[in-house]
C-alpha cells in the first residue's frame, strides 16, 4: 500500500472553517447576535500516495465544507493545504490541474447543453494535456478507461442513466490528469446493482492510474470495500482515523463505534441496540464545550465534559481523539456472525 | 396548457432505458447511451404551433405589405371618405379617404417593427447586467437590485409616456424611453438564474477544471438561463407594442400620417357610433398579435422547460 | 388498539380475510403501464417489505393503496381489498373516512410532507380532531403524548415548533407521530429512513418497531436498502420493472434467493459482514416502460435466460412452502449464495 518517502498527496494543518451568518449591516450596527457556524474546527488530515482514503461523517460533521476546501472552492479560515509537500495558494489554471472532484448529483453535474465530446475536449485543450491534433483520440482513450464507448461523444448527458452520468464524470475528472481525485458521495444517488459497476470502476483506476482517492461517503459497508483506511468526523474535527479493517474489528472511538452499530445487517435478526446514542445529531451553531460528542456517549464522565480531546496516536496508524480510547477497546462488537444463515 | 403526460415518477423510470438490443446481455452498465426518453417534439405543441403561426402569419403581412395592401395607405382621397366596408374597400374607409384595410396591414409595418427592435436593447443591456449581477454578487449585485427596485416602483406606462414627452414624440424617443424602462427585468430574471445556475455542480466543475469566469459565462451557463429571458422577450414584445399603440393614442407616438394602429384607433375615435369598424379593427389587430405572441412565448416556454432540458 | 379511546366508532373489519389485499394491481399513464399484476397480502400486525430499485414501481404501488397517485397515473386494473373491502370501488367519502383512523403514511421526505406555516403539534392534532372527533384541548394533549412516544425529547414546548426548526431526524418522528395519532391498523411507510443519517436511521427504525409491537399496526415497509429491510421486516416482496418477482419470509428470501434479480441485487449490494466478498454487478440496464416486450421483463439482463423467457411471461408461482417467485428456470437457483 503506502511507501512513502514522497510527501503526501494531499496534507491538510490545522484547518477551520466559520461562517458569520446572519450579519447584514443593520444587525451588526444593532449588534444583534450573529450566529458562527463552525463547519470545520482543526482538521488535520494527510492522504497517502496512492491510497483510497474514506471520509465518514454525518450532517453537521463538515466533510462537505472540507470537500471544498480541498478543490478550492472556498478557503478556509485558517490552516493550510498542502500538495505533494507545497501549500497550495489561490487556484489557478496549473493547480486546478492536481485536485479533481466527482460529485454526488450525476443529474447536475454535467452540463445538459455541451455534448460529452464538447467538455472533455475543452478541458483537454485548455490544459494542452495533448497536441491539438490528438484531442479526439485521447477523449476515447478516457471513454475507454471508464468503460463507455467512442460513440458517446457526440451525445448529450441527458440521454445517459445516473451511472453512466457517474462515469463521464469520472472521465472528466481525469481528463487533466490529476493527483488527487475527491470523490463527494459519489455512489449515494446511485441503485444498488449500479453502485456496484461504480465501486468497481475506481478500485480498478486506483490500480490502474495509481491516483489517490479521497472518498466522502456515509455508507460504511461502501466504504469498507473499497478504502484502505478510514477517517471519521464528527462535527468539525476528525475523531478517528485507522485502516480499514481494523476501525471496524475494533474501533477506538465511541462514535465510531455507534456508526457501526447502526449499520442494518444482513444477517442479525433485528436491531443492534448496544451503542445506541442519545438525543439527536450535533448542530454546527452549538459546538458542546469539553469533548464534543459527550452529550451523546454512553461512556462520558466529567472528565469527558471539561476536557478537549486532541486525535493522538494510540497505535500504529491508529489515530484517535477519545479520552477512552483504551476502555473501548475492551468492549466487544456483537457477535454478528453466530445468527449467519447457511450461505 | 398542454404538459406532457407522465408525471415525475415515471420520467425516473424512463430515464434508466433499456439497451438498444434487448437480446445481447450487454457488459455491465456499457457505454452506449440510451435512447433518450420521448419528450414530445416541437410540432406537437399545440400553444407552440397556433402561437407561430398567428404570429407568422402577421409577420408576413407586414413583410410583404406592400405587395398585399390594395390602396397607398397614407394617400388621401377626400371624396371616398368614410366609407362603408365594400368590395372596393373591404374595412371602409377613414375620414381622409385612406383604405383602412391598407393601413391595417401597413400599420402592421409599423408596430410589429417597432415592437421587435423596441425590445433589442433593454433584452441586452438587461440580461447582461442582471447575470453579471447574480454571477458575481458582491456590492454590483447590491447597487445593481437597488437601482432595478426604484425602476420597478414606477408604473411602466408613466415612466415611458412622461419620457417621450420629454423628449418629443418619435420613434427614436420610443426606443429610448422604452429601452430606459423596461431593462429592469430582464435583469431580474437573469440575475435569478444565475443565482441558480452557477451554484450547479457543472459550474463548479468548470471552476475546478480551472476555466476562467467569462468563458463559464459565455460557454457554460448562457445555453442554460438564456431561454428564460427569451420567453420574457416574448411577452415583453407585446407590451412594448401596447405601449407603442398607447402612445399613439395619446398623440405622442408616430407623427400621421404613418399608418398605425395607436393613431388608427385615434383617429377612429370620433366615428364609433357610425363607422366603428374604423377604432375596433386595430383594437383587435392589436389583441391578435398579442394572442399570437403570448402563446408562442407560452409553448416556448413549455418547450424549453427544465424538465426538458434534463 | 390500546392507545386511543373514543367514541368513535371504529371500521369493522372482516376477521378471516387478511388486513390488506392487493390483488393484481395495475398502474399506468395513458400510454404505457408502470405497474402490472401485483398481487400480496399483509396481516393485522404483519411487517411487510417492499424491495426494489428505482422505476420498480415500488413506490407507485404504495402510492397506490394510499390514494395518493400523482397526477396522469391512474389505477388500471385490480383491487385493494382492506379489511374485506375494495378501496378502488368504495366511494370517495368513505375512502377518506379510512385515511388516517384506519391506513397512514409516512413519507420520505419529512420537510416537504410537513406544512411549514403550522406548528408541529397543531399538525399532529388535526387527524385526531378530523376523525375521532376530539376537542382542540383534547387533541394538544394527544400530539404531546404522540410526540412522547415516538421519543421527542421536550415534547411540551417542542410541540410549539415549526418544521424548519428542527433536524431532520425529529421531523420524521414528527411524521411519524402524525401519521399514528389516530391509531392506524395499517402504516404505510415510503423509504422513510433513506434521507436520514444512519445513526438516526436506527433510531426511527427502532421507533417503528416498538410502535408496531406495542399497537398491532401492520407495516408496509418500501425501501431499497436491503439490509434495512432486512431488519425490520418479516416478509418481502421483490420488485423489478413494476411486477412482483418473488415473495417470502426475508430471512429465506435473501439466503437462498429464487430469483436472478434478487440474487443479483444480493450480489451486487456491499455487505457489511462480509467486506471481502467480490461485488458482483448486474449487467445491462433496467428496463425503460415503453420499451416492455412479451417476456420476462429480466431476461435482458438474467445469466439463467432461455428462449421461452424471452416469449412467455413468468407467472408469481408457488416454488416453495410461502416462497413465491416468477421464474421459469428458478429450480436452477435451488442453491444457496
Amino acid at each position: 500500500m503506502t511507501t512513502t518517502e514522497k510527501a503526501p498527496a494531499l496534507q491538510v494543518e490545522g484547518l477551520t472553517k466559520s461562517y458569520s451568518l446572519g450579519t447584514s449591516w443593520l444587525s451588526k450596527v444593532l449588534r444583534r447576535g450573529s450566529s458562527t457556524l463552525t463547519a470545520l474546527d482543526g482538521v488535520d488530515l494527510e492522504l497517502r500516495r496512492g491510497e483510497v482514503l474514506a471520509l465518514v461523517g454525518e450532517s453537521g460533521s463538515g466533510k462537505s465544507t472540507l470537500a471544498k476546501i480541498l478543490v478550492g472552492s472556498t478557503g478556509p479560515t485558517s490552516g493550510t493545504v498542502q500538495h505533494d509537500g507545497v501549500v497550495a495558494g489561490k487556484r489557478d489554471r496549473e493547480s486546478s490541474r492536481r485536485v479533481q472532484m466527482v460529485f454526488q448529483d450525476p443529474y447536475s453535474s454535467l452540463n445538459p447543453r455541451l455534448t460529452v465530446g464538447a467538455v472533455l475536449a475543452e478541458l483537454l485543450r485548455l490544459h494542452d494535456v495533448v497536441p491539438r491534433s490528438e484531442v479526439r483520440a485521447e477523449s476515447i482513450r478516457l471513454l475507454g478507461l471508464v468503460g463507455m464507448e467512442a460513440d458517446v461523444l457526440d451525445a448529450y448527458p441527458s440521454q445517459f442513466s445516473g451511472g453512466q452520468r457517474q462515469r463521464l464524470a469520472i472521465a472528466r475528472a481525469l481528463a487533466v490528469r490529476p493527483d488527487v481525485l475527491i470523490a463527494d458521495e459519489p455512489v449515494s444517488a446511485l441503485d444498488v446493482s449500479v453502485q456496484a459497476t461504480i465501486l468497481e470502476l475506481f478500485a480498478r483506476l486506483r490500480a490502474e492510474l495509481g491516483l489517490s482517492v479521497l472518498f466522502i461517503a456515509h455508507n460504511l459497508a461502501v466504504v469498507q470495500h473499497l478504502a484502505d483506511r478510514v477517517a471519521v468526523m464528527y462535527l468539525g474535527r476528525i475523531v478517528e482515523v485507522a485502516p480499514t479493517a481494523e476501525l471496524f474489528s475494533s474501533p477506538r472511538h465511541p462514535y465510531t463505534r455507534a456508526l457501526i452499530d447502526s449499520i442494518p445487517r444482513m444477517t442479525a435478526g433485528s436491531v443492534n441496540d448496544e451503542f445506541e446514542l442519545d438525543g439527536e445529531p450535533p448542530s454546527p451553531y452549538d459546538v458542546p464545550s469539553g469533548c464534543r460528542f459527550h452529550p451523546r456517549c454512553p461512556l462520558a464522565d466529567d472528565g469527558c465534559r471539561s476536557t478537549d480531546p486532541a486525535l493522538l496516536t494510540i497505535g500504529p496508524a491508529r489515530l484517535s481523539a477519545c479520552l477512552k480510547a483504551d476502555e473501548l477497546a475492551t468492549i466487544p462488537l456483537p457477535d454478528t456472525t453466530a445468527t449467519e444463515l447457511p450461505r | 396548457m398542454t404538459t406532457t403526460p407522465a408525471p415525475p415518477a415515471v420520467d425516473a423510470v424512463q430515464a434508466e432505458a433499456s439497451a438498444q438490443n434487448p437480446a445481447e446481455v450487454t457488459p455491465a452498465d456499457a457505454g452506449r447511451p440510451v435512447r433518450s426518453r420521448t419528450l414530445k417534439p416541437w410540432y406537437r405543441n399545440g400553444t407552440l404551433v397556433v402561437g407561430l403561426v398567428i404570429t407568422g402569419l402577421l409577420v408576413l403581412t407586414a413583410v410583404f405589405a406592400p405587395l398585399l395592401a390594395p390602396y397607398d395607405p397614407v394617400k388621401q382621397n377626400l371624396q371616398d371618405a368614410l366609407q362603408d366596408p365594400s368590395s372596393a374597400h373591404w374595412l371602409g374607409t377613414d375620414k381622409y379617404g385612406r383604405d383602412v384595410l391598407s393601413r391595417l396591414i401597413w400599420g402592421a409595418r409599423v408596430d410589429l417593427r417597432i415592437g421587435f427592435l423596441a425590445v433589442l436593447i433593454p433584452f441586452v443591456v438587461g440580461t447582461v447586467v442582471g447575470a453579471l449581477a447574480g454571477y458575481f454578487g458582491g456590492w454590483f449585485d447590491t447597487v445593481v437590485m437597488r437601482v432595478v427596485d426604484v425602476f420597478f416602483a414606477f408604473p411602466f406606462y408613466v415612466l415611458v409616456i412622461v419620457l417621450v414627452f420629454v423628449l418629443g414624440a418619435g420613434e427614436s424617443s420610443i426606443y429610448l424611453a422604452i429601452a430606459a424602462v423596461s431593462w429592469v427585468a430582464y435583469a431580474k430574471i437573469m440575475r435569478g438564474e444565475l443565482l441558480v445556475a452557477k451554484k450547479q455542480d457543472y459550474v463548479v466543475a468548470a471552476r475546478l477544471g480551472g476555466m476562467s469566469h467569462g468563458r463559464i459565462l459565455l460557454k457554460h451557463i448562457a445555453p442554460n438561463v438564456m431561454s428564460q429571458a427569451l420567453i420574457y422577450a416574448m411577452s415583453d414584445i407585446v407590451m412594448d407594442i401596447m405601449a407603442i399603440v398607447t402612445l399613439g393614442y395619446l398623440g405622442l407616438g408616430i407623427a400621421p400620417p404613418t399608418a398605425e394602429w395607436g393613431s388608427m384607433i385615434l383617429d377612429g375615435q370620433e366615428f364609433i357610433t357610425t363607422q366603428w369598424l374604423q377604432a375596433t379593427i386595430p383594437g383587435l389587430a392589436v389583441v391578435v398579435t398579442s394572442l399570437g405572441l403570448s402563446l408562442l412565448g407560452d409553448g416556448l416556454s413549455d418547450h424549453l422547460s427544465p424538465e426538458r432540458r434534463k | 388498539m390500546t392507545v386511543i379511546e373514543t367514541d368513535q366508532q371504529r371500521v369493522t373489519l372482516d376477521p378471516s380475510v387478511p388486513l390488506l389485499s392487493v390483488q393484481d394491481l395495475s398502474i399506468g399513464t395513458r400510454s404505457a403501464a408502470i405497474v402490472e399484476g401485483v398481487s400480496f397480502d399483509v396481516a393485522a400486525g404483519e411487517r411487510s417489505g417492499i424491495v426494489g430499485e428505482s422505476g420498480s414501481g415500488k413506490s407507485l404501488t404504495l402510492r397506490a393503496i394510499a390514494g395518493l397517485l400523482p397526477r396522469g397515473v391512474a389505477v388500471q386494473g385490480g383491487r385493494i381489498e382492506y379489511g374485506g373491502s375494495d378501496l378502488l370501488t368504495m366511494s370517495a367519502r368513505r375512502r377518506r373516512a379510512l385515511m388516517g383512523p384506519e391506513i397512514a403514511m409516512v413519507f420520505q421526505e419529512p420537510m416537504t410532507a410537513l406544512n411549514p406555516v403550522m406548528r408541529v403539534g397543531d399538525q399532529i392534532a388535526e387527524g385526531p380532531r378530523r376523525h375521532l372527533g376530539l376537542g382542540k384541548k383534547e387533541a394538544a394533549d394527544l400530539a404531546v403524548q404522540m410526540m412522547a412516544r415516538t421519543g421527542i425529547p421536550d415534547p411540551a414546548r417542542r410541540a410549539r415548533a415549526y418544521p424548519h426548526e428542527l433536524s431532520g431526524g425529529l421531523r420524521q418522528r414528527i411524521m411519524i407521530a402524525m401519521a399514528v395519532s389516530c391509531g392506524p391498523r395499517l402504516l404505510l411507510c415510503d423509504e422513510p429512513t433513506t434521507a436520514l443519517d444512519v445513526t438516526v436511521q436506527l433510531q426511527v427504525l427502532k421507533l417503528l418497531e416498538k410502535l408496531c409491537t406495542d399497537t398491532g399496526t401492520a407495516l408496509v415497509f418500501v425501501t431499497h436498502d436491503l439490509a434495512v429491510v432486512n431488519q425490520t421486516c418479516s416478509d418481502v416482496d421483490v420488485m423489478y420493472a413494476g411486477h412482483i418477482v418473488e415473495a417470502g419470509p426475508v430471512a429465506e428470501v435473501f439466503a437462498a434467493p429464487r430469483h436472478p434479480y434478487t440474487r443479483g441485487l444480493l450480489e451486487s449490494a456491499p455487505d457489511f459482514d462480509r467486506p471481502d466478498r467480490e461485488l458482483v454487478p448486474i449487467p445491462g440496464f433496467p428496463p425503460n416502460v415503453a420499451d416492455r416486450g412479451p417476456g420476462c421483463p429480466f431476461a435482458p439482463r438474467c445469466g439463467y435466460v432461455t428462449d421461452h423467457c424471452r416469449t412467455a411471461m413468468p407467472p408469481l408461482a408457488t416454488v416453495a412452502p410461502g416462497r413465491l417467485a416468477a421464474c421459469f428456470e428458478t429450480d436452477r437457483l435451488g442453491d444457496v449464495l
